[in-house]
């Protein structure tokens, strides 16, 4: 039996009930990184064998001894390199940080350890989360998982290519601008990004820190709902993070969405999105509709405006936060220099790649004396007239549907040229994060290339209930279970069982 | 020199508050540790680390801007100013910009008996960097981050001050209601208060201001009065050669009595301030505000007068008490234990305030516990202890905090009481000075002195002059 | 409209973000900073008159910490990733004159 092909939901379950061990899991997502490593490289940082099953030895102990009940208790699972992990190497794919080994744990990974689940490695990415391909990495890019010589998006390619190829149960990304979301639909997977404040952002290497938010990536909607229950809290070494009425998200999962009111915005239909992802993502809508929603067009106008707005914000912030990299404390030093401000600038020309240098740049501009009422101001001022209308919007709707990306994954080394290209494929979600709402990514079909596409559903802040809710509902009444060729061949042992038809990418779109 | 010049001058304060941690994290923020011992992932600028603010900051910041007199934001916030320096952990440093939390104070100053207002333009909160220590072995610089992260308040006066005088007379000012207020212990010389000098000259007349430069490393009073001098002889200097002023930060070498332009090309001043978006806003409500209203605590002016009319003691007496907080304890925790006030401010003018100028300390530097100082004026007043030997006592206090009892104790210093044994010594004394016998006999009173002179130095100074005094006259006459 | 960087301003950029490109990168980052600004530029079509910068999405405030010590001596943890390090402190180069 491979256990690989189970959700963590299900896995956590057969542990719990003894047909497999955490050690039995943990040494076959080593194995699968072992087998596929090398086609999609999804990861930096594999931790060694030895490590990850002394630790499963660990969490298998405390679920016999009944110290650990939850349902994640055993499940192997990744984390993106943005994360600090203590004695773990993390580098935010980046040079200037190859050699980092933090001093301190990510309060969201710190959250899963105490949950039992058995962290495996560290996920490529986007250097310091900049960029929707992953080929921004200083190790290179991930390849997509349904085709490898397609990307898998970004900045959590990584993530998503290991969740879809099978190399971890379940990973962690982090969303910006669309992070989670965008290559959750590449690779055909779900992905999360909860309501702004709710996953603490301590130990996160903070790119822009108003909009950066940690989320699950995995196989199904319940396994998002029940990890998002595990790694939300409230931190006291956050001051955003937001203490929550109530944390259980899982209970949202029900199959109903009656009565239920569904907002399609007209703006996420028009020129640039692909026909075959619009159709796959209309007839999501339609699934819904048959199950009970209401589901109607509105505008949402001001959404071309949130993809300059984002790029002055984010960058402005990354400017800032990305000054600590200068060779003084830890990470990369450059070897030869004379003085101070050479040491400085050598490192950091030396340590970051072109992309994360080009909005370094940007954002040290749009901050600079005579342009920040111009730029940063504006661009916050927007960020209020953008909020406006999703508050307009949340009055009438449960929920916003819409595509996660206007494309399936484009090919390997074919974004990267025109840096404005790039950033308008962010156009479905970046708004989602100026205004700090929670998005969902959830599996649709897949396009005449036999590449996966996502339908994206919105809720309001602090309204994950909803958008899991409809995401559950829809993932049960969509007709198909949805797994990457690269995953291996397609073996059900009670494990993935939906009802109704299976789809792998041969299938071609319903 | 043809032409009357007038110096201007504005001055930034940066006082270091007097919390037990850093501003955003739970360091220490003790003074003296070995390098980076008071240190965290917050502190170091660890990628992934986040800021926290310590409430107790908020409170210091409110309440000398309070008593200055500002408007306190009740909507504030932080802003990050960005700059590269390898003291400053992140390359940013947290402080305030657009919302500062207190704004458009002032305070009375005093010269030469004319009493003028210097204005506050704006008091902010930020966090101190970490110090740079050179390496003469190698020409490295070494970088300690204990004091990274240290909580500041920046006080920004108005451009009022025209003269040394009158900038002491300020930072004196308001060194007193720091003080006072225990937001801060407000040492030039180990950093806890640290004034940079905005100063500029225009002819006597003028209605604009000349161009200003910014002095730092002024590290005493007697500095920023000889740096003041310097540079306003340098600025008039250049304009009297027909040169300009040039808009910089110099750094004051008072070895040289010059001061140096302290900026390369590789630092553009350009600080990029954007509102901290790790931070919430702080919403000071009117009832916080009054709490920390109520806790401000009886200032000078009230104290002087309190204390002549509530214990008698005249003005000059409460003129030097009252000029440091840590004397006002000190001398109100003695009254509460019962003590004289009198006799406690005798004290205080007198030898501590000697032991404080020979040993080159301040007030706030006093160690001992004032039951001790009570319970030596009690020895005085039953005639355990003489006043000269009192003296000797209130010295070990002062150093050590010596319990006086168990001091005199120890050391044999207890006022011999013993008739017999005093008289036999007196006897002996007598008995070998006749020539004092004759000169006091013929009138002459300066024997007497002798006499008594001659007892105390064979008693150690041990004995109880009343009795001296009383055994020589029945002797004698 | 179209914005046009100079020489100067790829420069002072420089300064300020700590980053030294090569001819070739300084030309692409000219263009792509033109380019970039271009499209930013495009705010400018939305009336914000009135409108309240907004820097926290939510309106959360007063976050404090009680002013307790809660941290130890961690020196060495601090210290294991320096570059370079000596009697506890990190090493940079000369910062005095």
């Amino acid at each position: 039996m491979d256990w690989m092909k189970c959700t963590a939901v299900e896995l956590g379950e057969k542990i719990k009930a003894g047909e497999v061990t955490a050690m039995e899991a943990a040494m076959a997502a080593m194995d699968a990184i072992e087998k596929k490593e090398e086609i999609y490289h999804s990861y930096v940082t594999v931790l060694d064998r030895e490590t990850v099953l002394k630790r499963a030895e660990e969490v298998q102990r405390m679920i016999e001894d009944g110290t650990l009940t939850g349902p994640l208790a055993g499940v192997p699972a990744a984390i993106k390199d943005n994360m600090c992990t203590e004695g773990v190497r993390t580098t935010c794919s980046s040079r200037i940080l190859d050699n980092f080994v933090p001093p301190y744990t990510a309060e969201a990974v710190k959250n899963l350890e105490k949950a039992g689940v058995v962290i495996i490695g560290k996920t490529n990415m986007d250097e310091f989360a900049m960029g929707s391909t992953t080929e921004t990495s200083y190790y290179g890019a991930t390849k997509n998982p349904w085709d490898p010589e397609h990307v898998p998006g970004g900045s959590s390619g990584g993530s998503a290519a290991a969740v879809a190829a099978e190399e971890c149960i379940f990973a962690l990304g982090s969303d910006t601008g669309g992070s989670i979301r965008q290559p959750a639909s590449y690779c055909g997977v779900v992905g999360m990004k909860p309501t702004y404040g709710t996953v603490s952002r301590y130990g996160l290497i903070a790119y822009g820190s108003s909009l950066d938010q940690i989320g699950p990536m995995a196989k199904d909607v319940r396994d998002c709902a029940v990890i998002l229950d595990a790694i939300a809290s409230h931190d006291e070494k956050d001051s955003t993070s937001v203490e929550r009425e109530e944390y259980a998200f899982a209970s949202a999962l029900v199959n109903d969405v009656r009565g239920m009111k569904i907002g399609i915005p007209k703006d996420y239909f028009g020129e640039g999105l692909d026909a075959d992802v619009r159709a796959a993502v209309m007839e999501a809508a339609k699934v819904l509709e048959a199950q009970g929603a209401v589901v109607e067009e509105f505008d949402l106008g001001l959404v071309k405006y949130a993809i300059p707005a984002y790029y002055v914000i984010a960058c402005a912030e990354a400017s800032s936060n990305l000054a600590r990299f200068d060779g003084v404390k830890y990470g990369y030093r450059t070897p030869e220099y004379e003085g101070l401000h050479n040491m400085y600038k050598k490192t950091r020309s030396e340590g970051f790649g072109p992309e994360v240098k080009r909005r370094i740049m940007l954002g040290s501009f749009v901050l600079s004396s005579g342009y920040y009422d111009a730029y940063y101001l504006k661009a916050l001022r927007t960020k209020a007239l953008i909020k406006q209308e999703f508050d307009r919007a949340f009055e009438k709707y449960d929920v916003i549907l819409g595509p996660a990306a206007p494309t399936t994954a484009p090919k390997l080394g074919e974004s990267l040229d025109d840096p404005i290209q790039m950033y308008l494929g962010d156009i479905y979600t970046i708004s989602v994060n100026l205004a700090g709402l929670p998005g969902i990514t959830v599996p649709c079909g897949t396009d005449q290339q036999g590449l996966p596409v996502g339908v994206q559903l919105i809720g309001d802040c602090f309204k994950e209930k909803n958008i899991l809710r409809a995401a559950y509902t829809y993932e049960q009444n969509r007709g198909f279970t949805m797994t990457a060729p690269g995953a291996g061949e397609n073996k059900k042992d009670g494990c993935r069982n939906l009802s109704g038809m299976s789809e792998t990418a041969e299938g071609g779109n319903d | 020199m043809s032409r009357q010049y007038e110096t201007v001058i504005g001055l930034e304060v940066h006082v270091e508050l007097a919390t037990k941690t850093k501003i955003f994290c739970g360091c220490s923020t003790e003074f003296g540790g070995a390098p980076n011992t008071h240190t965290c992932p917050v502190c170091t600028g660890m990628p992934g680390s986040l800021p926290v603010l310590n409430k107790q900051v908020v409170e210091y910041a409110a309440a000398v801007g309070l008593a200055t007199n500002c408007t306190i934001t009740q909507n504030c916030k932080f802003d990050r100013k960005n700059y590269f320096y390898p003291d400053n952990p992140q390359n940013y440093q947290i402080s305030q910009l657009y919302y500062p939390i207190c704004r458009d104070g002032h305070v009375e100053i005093e010269v030469d008996g004319r009493k003028k207002n210097v204005g506050i333009h704006e008091i902010h909160m930020e966090e101190d960097a970490g110090k740079l220590i050179h390496d003469p072995a190698t020409g490295n610089s070494l970088v300690d981050f204990n004091r990274s992260g240290v909580p500041l308040i920046e006080i920004v006066s108005e451009p009022d001050m025209r003269s040394a005088e009158e900038v002491i007379a300020y930072l004196e000012k308001l060194r007193m209601i720091i003080q006072y207020l225990g937001a801060s212990d407000c040492k030039l010389q180990e950093g806890s208060m640290r004034a940079d000098v905005n100063l500029s000259v225009r002819e006597v007349g003028a209605e604009t201001f000349g161009t200003r430069t910014e002095m730092k490393n002024l590290n005493s009073f007697s500095a920023i009065a000889r740096a003041i001098e310097g540079e306003r002889e340098r600025q008039i200097d250049l304009l009297e050669e027909g040169k300009e002023v040039v808009q910089e930060t110099r750094r004051w070498d008072d070895e040289a009595e010059y001061s140096y332009p302290m900026r390369s090309k590789e630092d553009a001043q350009d600080y990029r301030y954007f509102p901290e978006p790790d931070l919430p806003p702080i919403v000071i409500s009117d009832a916080w505000l009054e709490e920390i209203r109520a806790k401000q605590p009886e200032f000078r002016d009230e104290k002087q007068a309190r204390y002549q009319k509530e214990y008698g003691l005249p003005e000059y007496d409460t003129e030097i008490i009252t000029a440091d907080r840590k004397l006002t304890e000190l001398f109100e925790s003695c009254i509460a234990r019962g003590a004289a006030p009198k006799e406690v401010s005798n004290w205080i003018m007198g030898d501590t305030m000697r032991l404080l100028k020979e040993n080159e300390m301040e007030p706030s530097d006093l160690t001992f516990a004032p039951e001790h100082l009570v319970k030596m004026i009690e020895m005085i007043e039953s005639g355990a202890i003489n006043r000269k030997v009192a003296r000797k006592v209130f010295e070990a206090v002062f150093k050590d905090d010596v319990d006086p009892e168990t001091y005199v104790e120890e050391n044999g210093l207890k006022t011999v009481n013993d008739e017999g044994a005093l008289r036999k010594v007196i006897e002996e004394i007598v008995e070998n000075n006749p020539k004092s016998v004759e000169d006091y006999k013929a009138g002459k009173k300066k024997a007497m002195g002798f006499f008594v002179g001659q007892t105390m130095r064979a008693m150690k100074g041990k004995a109880d002059p009343a009795m001296v005094n009383q055994i020589l006259r029945e002797i004698l006459d | 409209m179209a914005n046009v960087i100079s020489d100067e301003t790829m420069e002072y950029v420089g300064i300020l973000a700590k980053l030294e490109l090569s001819p070739e990168e300084k030309e692409q980052a000219k263009e792509d900073m033109a380019k970039m600004l271009d499209y930013i530029d495009t705010l400018n079509e939305l009336d914000t008159s009135g409108v309240e910068p907004m820097s926290h999405v939510f309106p959360v405030h007063n976050v404090f910490r009680e002013d307790v010590v809660t941290n130890g001596d961690e020196r060495d943890a601090m210290l294991a990733g320096a570059p370079e390090a000596k009697d506890g402190a990190f090493v940079v180069p000369k910062t005095f004159d």
